[in-house]
């Protein structure tokens, strides 16, 4: 196995997560998924060059982002369950009290 | 092919059919199952890179911790999911030109002249007796140590933020109300009373009324007792 073959299909999970992103234009649960999956893809890169530059800090590194990423997913969530209180609904297309 | 080229084709093929079924999926519960599947796949994929402990973190704590948050979330709200995927097929052209752009302009910075086996031959496996914990232990309690106290922190941070956003008891708390603070005048925390000043008495006088005082008290407290 090459690195080009894992960098690959990092690369296909990060496209996937853009197209998530685009297509869903509504759902704010669906985009908090698709940035985990993201989220994902960028860790198998890190990994993948760890293991193919023989250096562990890229493990380190993974490991920080996975804690940082827990902690954003627990306060996206907090957000939309405040969200859904207030506006009865999770549309994306409704967050536009702060328009001008 | 070896048994690790058919484990990488088989999970790498899970991971991206799942991670499809995540965007593409109606229901929300199982987006958020499809989601899971893609992390334990990726697992895989990591133990292939002999990433065992982030392998193994990735499942307890992502499907463990992270996804079933998702879940709880998802089944919470009384939300119609179906309603919110309508305009779903109005941006496919957009996502699908976005994503066929994005993945020519990666193929051609990953293309096997950079990355291939010639350029980064694969490293020889690790010994029977190489453990992947101890060795990153020996990174992170040592070069790492004060960002991973700043992790720690931002975990903190976060538990502080997530249950103060969505704490919904009465909020018994006292504090300054600021404005109030300011509109305050000068009349109204202080009164200046004009009074005559006192004159003082002499000792003796001043003993008596003690002695008096006393002795009202104490005959006060052999009538009640009696």
């Amino acid at each position: 196995m090459s690195l080009t073959h894992y960098l690959m299909v990092s690369a296909i999970l990060f496209s996937i997560s853009v197209i998530g992103i685009v297509i869903n234009r509504k759902n704010v649960i669906t985009l908090l998924m698709c940035i985990e999956l993201m989220l994902l893809a960028v860790n198998t890169n890190f990994i993948a060059f760890s293991r193919y530059l023989n250096d562990e800090v890229g493990q380190i590194f993974v490991f920080f982002i996975l804690t940082v990423a827990a902690a954003e997913a627990a306060i996206g969530l907090a957000i939309l369950v405040v969200l859904f209180r207030s506006n009865k609904d999770i549309d994306v297309e409704e967050l536009r009290e702060l328009k001008g | 092919m070896t048994v690790e080229q058919i484990v990488f084709y088989v999970f790498a093929t899970l991971t991206i059919v799942s991670a499809l079924g995540v965007v593409t999926v109606r229901n929300s519960v199982q987006a958020v199952l499809c989601l899971v599947l893609t992390f334990f796949s990726a697992a895989v994929l990591w133990m292939l890179l002999e990433a065992e402990f982030l392998a193994v973190a990735l499942v307890l704590v992502y499907v463990g911790a992270v996804m079933v948050l998702f879940l709880f979330v998802v089944m919470m709200l009384d939300v119609d999911f179906a309603s919110l995927k309508q305009g779903f097929t109005r941006y496919v052209p957009l996502g699908i030109l976005i994503a066929i752009g994005l993945l020519i302009g990666l193929y051609w910075v990953l293309r096997g002249e950079l990355f291939g086996l010639e350029a980064m031959p694969e490293p020889a496996k690790h010994a029977a007796d190489y453990s992947n914990v101890e060795s990153l232990g020996m990174l992170l309690y040592t070069d790492y140590f004060y960002a991973f106290e700043i992790a720690g922190v931002i975990l903190l941070v976060s538990i502080v933020a997530a249950i103060s956003l969505t704490f919904r008891g009465r909020r018994e708390r006292r504090g300054q109300s600021v404005p109030s603070q300011h509109r305050a005048s000068k009349d109204e925390r202080l009164h200046i009373i004009k009074m005559d000043a006192e004159v003082a008495q002499d000792d003796e006088s001043e003993t008596d009324d003690l002695e008096k005082a006393v002795g009202e008290k104490s005959g006060r407290t052999k009538g009640e007792s009696s």
